[in-house]
């Protein structure tokens, strides 16, 4: 009565989200079609995933046969979705990439307001590390070689860091 | 060009009706509207990359946040947009490709940035060739995906591993639209898989097996080499992994392998994530021994004291799987199991107890409840499935513990829940009131209790049949009219009709509860509801008679046809008009549904597709056996039999048999599969020589049989009129056909064939292919209908047999009728035991008590 393992297969991503502190979306990509198809339908999921999580600092969860692993920082929930019988620890090296990669591009503040204002830069990370539900990427060193995005500074801030230099 | 989109800058409200929190974001003002307005900067030279940027930027936003973007707008923004590429800002120059992933499907035209993108992949900056190619190949179509193939294929040579992968990763989300141009890929892929780099390594691998999988062979030629050549990249490991549990799986190979060595040696792996998998891989392979087992369950117990909660998760979700079928392998982790109870997960904290639940004594069960019951209202859905789920089993296991359970099962009916968690409790307690009749009673009151504030029609009525099943043979059945009659009064139609089936079976079973149901009865005569007040003055005219047969055949045992059957003789009768009534009993009958298996699984996800009536296996046969105009006029189809193997495991051609049972004649089909390949079989035909008086009437031949094609052949036969006695023969069967050689590549086959035959194994028809099991509720009431008339008494000693349970098997198995009141479950130390049994003769029903006793030999 063993279930049929997952047909052997590169496509291990289901969806990738950040949400924030009230469980809105910021980015979510949703790379198996079938999953929710309308608008509708992925956001009643967040809406779920959000109050399974937000609570409880837990990294992971199991809800509506998916197995999601998740990260908060400050005011932001990062989720990583597969299926229910992925690897889970396939899973979390995905979000561990997608977390530092972002710590590292803004600079250690993985809050809202920068991440905003880096939306670009954020688009760019998330596009290479999986790519339509494969793992294109598990390295941060990597990613941010690739994006090689610089972070939309003020002017205050850029003559700080000239002065620091 | 000017941009026309200066009009929408009219357009300043909110249009798209899309929800505004305030506060969210700056993007909140903006909608796809003015961003398309905007886009007209795109147009102004020099290039203002910031700008442009932050346009971009928005507008994927806008499109991610549900916002909808007309398909002329889109294309005029893309059209924009295709300007940008004249600026060499490197993050403008990305942010362009996602834009056209993004807007791909929304947009018209799209292919006017092939070239652009076609210059950029083949371009001197290596930054831009991968994502260049991933941008390409999501708006290239068959047509456009011939002309770049040969820059595909330079591309998953290259020595930069972004562009390699980018790719291979590309080639394999093409491979579904034109997997023939795909194919032709296979060496650079091949090629690729070579490459130092950890995630090119991954991805070539993934694309290979993709385009193989359908070829065993070259499958397991792949990962001979691969597992020997020693690949670096962990996620190419694990991808090895599933494919060696698939190929094991598939060849059903044994466990010395070397593929299994190969699973085996990767508990060894450096990495958790491949340790992981392969040990989860070992774990779910059907017939695993304990021995097998043993090493990969000693690297879950270490990852179970692992401080990361992935882990953690991942090895008692695991090792909960492996309790399921082989407790006691689990039992070495029983500590560590404990420990987590207290997890602050409270998922990894459920999935330990219901392990422990699994593996753990009789003695240690109430304090494990108790723990669980202190954070169930916490977990999800889902999980508590999990845990009714363990109750059950475990009330299998220990059936005194049943007060216990069905405590704890009573306080979760009355929490909060879903309708799937709710229904799981409902059914866990019917199967505890099912096996135990001593927990009857509790259990009876819980439901009813349950019932009082029920918001699921479904399993309201549910409860409802069972109480009136269970409820009438209980010492006081009164106390169960009140809870029934309460829900004619308050609930809805569904229910309300529910409640007075069962009020009826009260009456009909307790003489002395019948006036009380007569009065409640005439009451329910008054119900604004049809179907209420049809069943209302149906039973209450039956009731009236106090006849013990009409009881039987109204009150207690339902229809015995089969739904689609009846709706479909019923269908017949309205299209030809006749004189004659509808006769039920050209109906066919209906088998017995197979009892539900208990499947333990991990949480699936709920269905979304809904439940549809699936039409048994005896109706979709005789839908295919009407097709056959040789078998027209055969009357409705009886019974059809389990299949018969006629030949052994691994010959060359594979035959086997089903029986089915008509009024007068019998049709055996004969599913046969050529199984070599330099072989086309044509004209098939199953001979058969009787040893009694049956008659062979006439063979249907299998026209053709190619390789590895299953087809079927029929032989009909009149079973002998005159000697209703000789229901059992055994027929020696031999295949006959024309045989032509082939080519085996090919399948072209010779022009002439010579002719040939192949024996069979004896085929038996016995007393069981006559009857059909037929299972009736109530057997005490459809006894005494019959009445004594009819009724003949043997005795026969069955000499080989040793046990009861022997006995009772060998009786069900040979008579071919259905067991009754869950006779057929003998308890221990017993000598003696009555087999209730029911069935169906073509078109007489038959009832056997059988009392089987064990004699001692002096």
């Amino acid at each position: 009565m063993d279930f049929m393992a997952l047909e052997p297969s590169l496509y291990t991503v289901k969806a990738v989200l950040i949400l924030d502190n009230d469980g809105n979306r910021l980015l979510s990509k949703y790379y198996d079609t079938e999953l929710y198809p309308s608008i509708k339908e992925q956001k009643n999921f967040e809406k779920s995933v959000f109050n399974k999580s937000h609570k409880a600092d837990n990294e992971i969860a199991f809800l509506e046969g998916l197995t999601i692993v998740y990260k908060s920082s400050v005011d932001l929930f990062f989720y990583v979705v597969g299926s229910a019988q992925e690897n889970e620890l396939m899973l979390m090296m995905v979000l561990n990439c997608l977390f530092d990669t972002l710590s590292q591009i803004l600079r250690k503040n993985v809050e809202k307001r920068y991440l905003l204002d880096n939306l670009d830069g954020v688009y760019l990370v998330v596009d290479e590390i999986i790519d339509g539900g494969i793992i294109l990427e598990s390295d941060p060193q990597q990613v941010i070689q690739k994006v090689n995005y610089r972070v939309l500074q003020s002017a205050k801030e850029q003559i700080k860091w000239s002065i620091l230099k | 060009m000017r941009h026309s989109c200066m009009l929408l800058l009219c357009w300043q409200s909110d249009i798209s009706g899309a929800p505004n929190t305030p506060g969210l974001s700056q993007y909140d003002i903006y909608n796809l509207v003015i961003c398309c307005s905007q886009a007209r900067i795109f147009n102004e030279t020099p290039i203002n990359p910031r700008r442009c940027l932050h346009i971009l930027t928005k507008i994927i936003y806008l499109l991610n946040q549900g916002e909808h973007f007309g398909t002329t707008e889109a294309t005029e923004a893309f059209f924009a947009m295709t300007r940008l590429f004249q600026s060499n800002d490197q993050t403008l120059r990305r942010m362009c490709y996602l834009t056209i992933k993004e807007m791909a499907n929304i947009s018209e035209d799209v292919i006017i940035v092939t070239s652009s993108l076609t210059k950029d992949m083949t371009g001197k900056e290596d930054v831009y060739r991968g994502p260049a190619i991933r941008a390409l190949c999501r708006i290239t179509d068959t047509t456009m995906l011939q002309a770049i193939e040969r820059y595909m294929k330079q591309a998953i040579v290259d020595k930069v591993p972004s562009v390699s992968s980018s790719a291979l990763v590309s080639s394999l989300h093409m491979v579904r639209m034109s997997y023939d141009v795909v194919k032709r890929w296979v060496n650079e892929a091949q090629e690729a898989a070579s490459s130092d780099n950890i995630m090119v390594q991954y991805h070539a691998l993934g694309l290979l097996y993709h385009l193989r999988k359908n070829d065993r062979l070259a499958v397991s030629k792949m990962l001979n080499k691969f597992t020997k050549s020693g690949l670096k990249s962990p996620f190419a490991y694990c991808m090895l992994i599933r494919i060696a549990s698939r190929l094991l799986e598939e060849t059903e190979g044994g466990h010395d392998s070397p593929l299994f060595d190969f699973i085996e040696s990767c508990l060894r792996n450096k990495h958790e994530m491949v340790v992981y998998e392969a040990a989860s891989a070992i774990v779910h392979m059907p017939n695993c021994t304990a021995r097998e087992l043993a090493p990969a369950v000693s690297v879950l117990q270490l990852f179970c004291s692992s401080p990361k909660a992935a882990l953690r998760y991942a090895a008692v979700r695991t090792l909960n799987k492996v309790a399921m079928k082989h407790p006691s392998a689990v039992t070495a982790c029983n500590l560590d199991l404990e420990n987590l109870i207290t997890d602050s997960n409270r998922s990894i904290a459920t999935l330990a107890i219901t392990t422990l639940l699994k593996t753990g004594s009789e003695s240690s069960v109430d304090r494990l409840m108790k723990q669980i019951s202190s954070f169930v209202s916490e977990i999800s859905d889902e999980f508590k499935v999990v845990v009714v789920q363990a109750i059950s089993a475990l009330c299998q296991k220990y059936p005194r513990k049943h007060s216990v359970m069905m405590n704890f099962l009573s306080n979760m009916l009355r929490d909060d829940g879903g309708f799937e968690y709710k229904r799981a409790i409902v059914d866990c307690i019917i199967s505890i009131i099912e096996e135990n009749p001593e927990s009857k009673e509790t259990g009876l009151a819980h439901l009813c209790e349950f019932i009082e504030d029920c918001e699921h029609t479904v399993l309201a009525t549910k409860i409802l049949h069972l109480l009136g099943r269970e409820g009438p043979r209980t010492p006081s059945p009164s106390k169960y009219i009140r809870f029934i009659f309460n829900r004619v009064v308050l609930e809805s139609e569904a229910v309300r009709a529910a409640a007075v089936s069962a009020l009826a079976k009260f009456g009909a079973q307790n003489d002395d509860l019948l006036p009380s149901v007569l009065v409640l009865m005439q009451r329910c005569m008054m119900d604004s509801d049809d179907e209420v007040r049809d069943r209302a003055t149906f039973y209450m005219n039956v009731l009236q008679q106090k006849q013990k047969a009409l009881n039987a055949a109204y009150i207690f045992n339902g229809l015995s046809v089969s739904v689609p059957g009846l709706e479909k003789s019923l269908h017949q009768y309205t299209l030809e008009p006749s004189e004659k009534p509808f006769d039920m009993k050209t109906v066919p009958l209906a088998t017995t549904t197979v009892s539900e298996q208990k499947t333990e699984l991990a949480p699936v996800a709920s269905s979304k597709l809904p439940e549809k009536l699936a039409p048994s296996r005896q109706d979709i046969y005789q839908e295919q056996l009407a097709a056959i105009p040789e078998f027209q006029g055969l009357g409705p189809l009886f019974k059809s039999s389990e299949p018969v193997q006629l030949t052994e495991a691994e010959t060359e051609y594979v035959v086997r048999c089903i029986k089915h049972t008509f009024a007068s004649h019998m049709v055996f089909q004969f599913d046969c599969t050529n199984t070599l390949n330099d072989q086309l079989l044509q004209k098939v035909v199953v001979q058969m020589e009787p040893s009694e008086a049956y008659e062979i009437v006439q063979y249907v031949p299998a026209a053709s049989l190619p390789y590895s094609q299953p087809g079927s052949c029929y032989s009909l036969v009149r079973l002998p009129e005159d000697d209703p006695t000789a229901v059992s023969c055994t027929f020696s069967c031999t295949m006959k056909y024309l045989v032509r050689d082939c080519d085996p590549n090919t399948g072209e086959p010779d022009d002439d064939g010579y002719d040939d035959e192949y024996v069979l194994e004896d085929l038996e028809v016995t007393v069981a292919d006559h009857i059909q099991k037929v299972l009736k509720p109530n057997f005490a009431a459809a006894w005494e209908e019959v009445g004594d008339e009819f009724e003949k008494e043997e005795t026969f000693a069955l000499a080989s047999v040793r046990t009861l349970e022997e006995a009772v098997n060998n009786i069900v198995s040979f008579l071919g009728m259905q067991p009754c009141e869950r006779s057929d479950k003998v308890p221990e130390n017993k000598n003696s035991h009555i087999l209730f049994l029911a069935g169906k003769a073509l078109r007489l029903f038959v009832w056997a008590s059988c009392n089987i006793v064990i004699c001692v030999m002096p």
